[in-house]
């Protein structure tokens, strides 16, 4: 076996500012087998992948290539030792052909001989069994045909080390039978693949071997024939550590928000979320818990108003004090939602993106909560600046001035202006999304304090994670996403990590994920 | 309309168009690096100012002048101080990071005080204004074949439509067709186009983003100089004047950039066009001063139906290159 091994890391570190995104990293990689690299979101998958295909350079351990010590500082020193990685993101240029895509930046002596490349490229699809047009422009393909563009472009290069980042995320069940078919083809003519991802069905499918990744650190790997998705999910989601997150009992909860049928769309006419029907409780915080890209983000713009839903969906709003009928909040626009009195406080996932603006202070951010609200034509000033002075003092933001841009701000700081504004608004429902990403400890704690707080003042708290450890303690309930599906509500306190992370990658035939 | 009518209406759209076919192509060169730059007016006044100064002086320091050695020396000048305008701009854009838009309008402004400055200090040294003659450098521009220039066929002077103009018409040309076939056929062309449609995706390629920028707004901003060279030496023949010419020349370079849909190869007719749209009102009797500048506005009215057009019909191959006009930071990638 050793005599096979195509690449060996040997204690690989990294980190990002305070954050270790890879610890003390330790694996092989293969010559004629496929190794599943599995882990929960943020677990170091991509960033250790990225060192191999020289977008990051470890901070300490070493690579070796077939045994000898190698130093990739870039993706041209990746090829010139054979890996090829395929990113999530395609890096295609849209107006060019297939073959142009994949002769660009080569630096082969001689004229441009697109007719020679594409007889090339062919000779390529045919042996591996790829389907694919050279003369076919990028942006007439499809993403299956895009990716089948950056897979013949590595192997073009001569790569016989392939790594594939979640390559099956954005592929149909038709369009993964044809990858899978492919990668055994490469597999058989004795090249190394990786494959990045957080499907056990799909690592129990493809893979000889699985090796697991977990908050940064190696966890061990795997024969795939001798294990099961039990076990890897054990070794995926680890064993429960107590965060000690204070969680009072919700005291007398109301339903606020009755989602039923909720079902949207994406531009392109993919579907992002399936008939979600569940109920948001006032005085409780319901967790939503699902790998990346399972809807959680559709979901929060669907109650906000950002997003189109289908007919037939129905977001009942039930106010606070019994006594107002309740409202339809489907098919009304983000400014009709607050006029009619609902306050939804929402704290996007991209929060300089969405929530702020970045080169307004404090003031001007509350502002843009408030605008609306000054006598006659001129807009009140002075109650933006005393909220902002007012969350400055209470959430402890480290800034010169209220007046400073937030862009400059550290994240944990921009984080709390944005969670102070939204609070500030007295909301009956506060939706945040990723609330805690990149911030320190103390940090997060402030932030589970703050939304603790709301759900004890009967506010229907929902909260988007990705830390399971998070999600148990701080939540009341748990609903689990997969593939824009509900795939389960659970009780935050009687369930376990082990439940909540098969259900988030629960294996569903039908196939409906997008 | 008579013959010569005909031909010389022809004769000045070619004359006319070349200043903007020169100004076209350096543009279309530095933005498929994806490099905006809207200082092309100020760019090819500086071309045109050095060229100018570099023979003035040269045939004021020497008794004999020889008109070869002044059209090689006004014509690096020209290049030169226009490629300088262009690393000024790249300097500020790419490796500044400023605004492109901001850059490159300061940058017209800049070149045509800078031009205007020191066209005025020529004018003085010459004796007054008006009283800059280049006529041996200039005389040099407009040298023709005679045997080919004199050809007739049938009565029509197909030989003065044809061959009658100096050097630079046709080398003008020849850079068209040359930067066509760079840009489809060679490894660099199509390094250059993927810079200004994704520098992402180039960068990820291993191709130096920076580097092409650089080179491409250089030499484009170079050509864009030959065009107001040609201005000065052959249009109108070796003077200077304050009176804004250049400035609107380039514009309608830019606009031609669009009319072309960033090819090469239509900007040549495109310029052609553009100059025979600019030089009908001369022909078309009973024109009154005012209906006369009209005309003059029809080569931005045609833009405009060609924006629209492309605009409807949506293909891609006539957009213009994606990342134009964007900052590229690799941190962001």
């Amino acid at each position: 076996m050793e005599q096979n091994t195509a690449i060996a890391l040997r204690h690989i570190t990294k980190t990002f500012g305070k954050v270790v995104a890879n610890h003390d990293i330790s694996m092989d990689i293969r010559r004629g087998e496929v190794l599943s690299l599995l882990g929960e979101n943020g677990s170091g998958k991509t960033t250790l992948m990225n060192m191999l295909a020289g977008i990051y350079f470890p901070d300490q351990g070493e690579i070796l290539v077939d045994g000898n010590p190698v130093t990739i500082a870039s993706p041209r020193d990746a090829f010139q030792y054979g890996i090829g990685m395929v990113h999530q993101h395609f890096k295609l240029v849209d107006i060019f052909t297939a073959t142009e895509n994949i002769v660009l930046g080569l630096e082969e002596s001689g004229k441009l001989d697109l007719k020679a490349a594409a007889a090339r490229i062919r000779e390529i699809s045919d042996r591996y069994g790829f389907e694919i047009d050279p003369d076919k422009k990028v942006y007439d393909m499809s993403v299956s045909e895009k990716q089948t563009v950056e897979i013949v472009k590595v192997l073009y290069r001569g790569a016989d080390i392939l790594i594939l980042d979640e390559p099956t995320a954005v592929l149909t069940p038709q369009e993964t039978d044809r990858l899978f078919e492919v990668m055994r083809n490469m597999r058989a003519d004795g090249k190394a693949l990786v494959i990045i991802t957080h499907k056990l069905h799909e690592v129990m499918e493809i893979s000889d071997r699985v090796a697991v990744l977990r908050k940064g650190e190696y966890i061990g790997d795997v024969a795939t024939g001798e294990t099961d998705p039990q076990k890897l999910t054990d070794m995926m989601v680890g064993h429960a550590t107590s965060l000690n997150i204070d969680r009072p009992e919700p005291v007398n909860p109301t339903p606020r928000l009755e989602v039923k049928d909720l079902t949207v769309y994406d531009s392109m006419g993919v579907k992002r979320l399936d008939s979600l029907t569940f109920t948001a409780m006032g005085g409780e915080i319901l967790g939503i818990a699902g790998i990346a890209g399972s809807g959680q983000k559709e979901l929060l713009e669907a109650i906000a108003g950002l997003q189109d839903i289908t007919k037939g969906a129905s977001i009942l709003y039930r106010p606070v004090n019994g006594e107002e009928l309740p409202m339809e909040l489907a098919g009304k626009t983000p400014r009709q939602i607050s006029q009619a009195g609902v306050s939804l406080a929402f704290v996007p996932e991209d929060r300089l993106g969405m929530g702020l603006v970045g080169s307004l202070g404090m003031s001007g951010n509350m502002l843009l909560r408030s605008y609306r609200s000054g006598r006659g034509f001129f807009t009140d000033q002075k109650s933006p600046e005393r909220l902002a002075q007012s969350v400055k003092q209470e959430l402890e933001v480290v800034t010169p001035s209220t007046s400073f841009p937030v862009r400059r701000l550290s994240g944990g700081n921009v984080q709390k202006v944005l969670v102070g504004r939204e609070i500030a608004q007295e909301p009956s429902v506060l939706m945040t999304a990723y609330a805690v990403r990149g911030l320190d400890i103390n940090t997060s704690y402030t932030i589970y304090r703050l939304l603790t707080e709301q759900k004890e003042k009967g506010v229907a708290v929902i909260y988007v994670g990705e830390d399971l450890d998070v999600l148990l303690e701080l939540c009341d309930r748990i609903l689990v996403l997969c593939g824009g599906q509900i795939s389960g509500i659970v009780d935050a306190r009687t369930t376990t990590k082990k439940e909540v992370g098969l259900l988030m990658t629960k294996f569903r035939k039908e196939g409906a994920e997008g | 309309m008579t013959q010569a009518q005909l031909v010389q209406l022809l004769q000045s759209a070619v004359v006319f168009g070349t200043v903007i076919l020169y100004g076209a192509l350096g543009e279309i060169l530095t933005e498929k690096s994806g490099n905006l730059n809207l200082g092309v007016p100020g760019v090819m006044y500086l071309g045109a100012i050095a060229g100018l100064a570099a023979s003035f002086f040269y045939e004021n320091g020497v008794a004999e002048p020889s008109g070869a050695v002044s059209l090689v020396l006004s014509f690096l000048a020209a290049f030169v101080a226009a490629a300088l305008g262009g690393l000024i701009y790249c300097f500020l854009t790419t490796t500044l990071r400023a605004n492109q838009n901001v850059t490159g309008l300061t940058l017209t402004i800049f070149g045509g005080g800078v031009a205007n400055f020191y066209g005025g200090n020529l004018s003085t040294l010459a004796g007054g204004v008006g009283q800059i003659s280049v006529s041996t450098t200039s005389l040099a521009y407009r040298t023709t074949i005679p045997a080919l220039s004199g050809l007739t066929v049938a009565g029509f002077p197909i030989g003065t439509l044809l061959f009658g103009y100096g050097f630079l018409v046709y080398l003008a040309i020849a850079i068209a067709i040359a930067m066509h076939w760079f840009l489809k056929r060679t490894r660099k062309g199509l390094n250059l186009r993927a810079v200004g449609e994704n520098p992402g995706t180039a960068d990820a390629a291993g191709i130096n983003v920076t580097r092409n920028k650089y080179l491409a707004t250089c030499l484009g901003s170079g050509i864009c100089g030959l065009g107001s060279l040609y201005f000065i030496m052959d249009y109108t023949k070796g003077t200077w004047s304050t009176d804004g010419t250049i400035e609107a020349l380039g514009w309608l370079a830019v606009a031609l950039v669009i009319f072309a849909t960033w090819k090469p190869l239509n900007a040549i007719w495109g310029s052609y066009l553009f100059g025979l749209l600019y030089w009908m009102y001369m022909y078309i009797p009973n024109l009154t001063r005012s209906s006369m500048e009209l005309f003059k506005m029809l080569p931005y009215v045609v833009t405009i139906a060609v924006l629209v057009v492309t605009s409807l019909r949506k293909k891609r191959e006539n957009q213009p290159p994606a990342a134009l006009g964007l900052p590229y930071f690799r941190e962001e990638r």
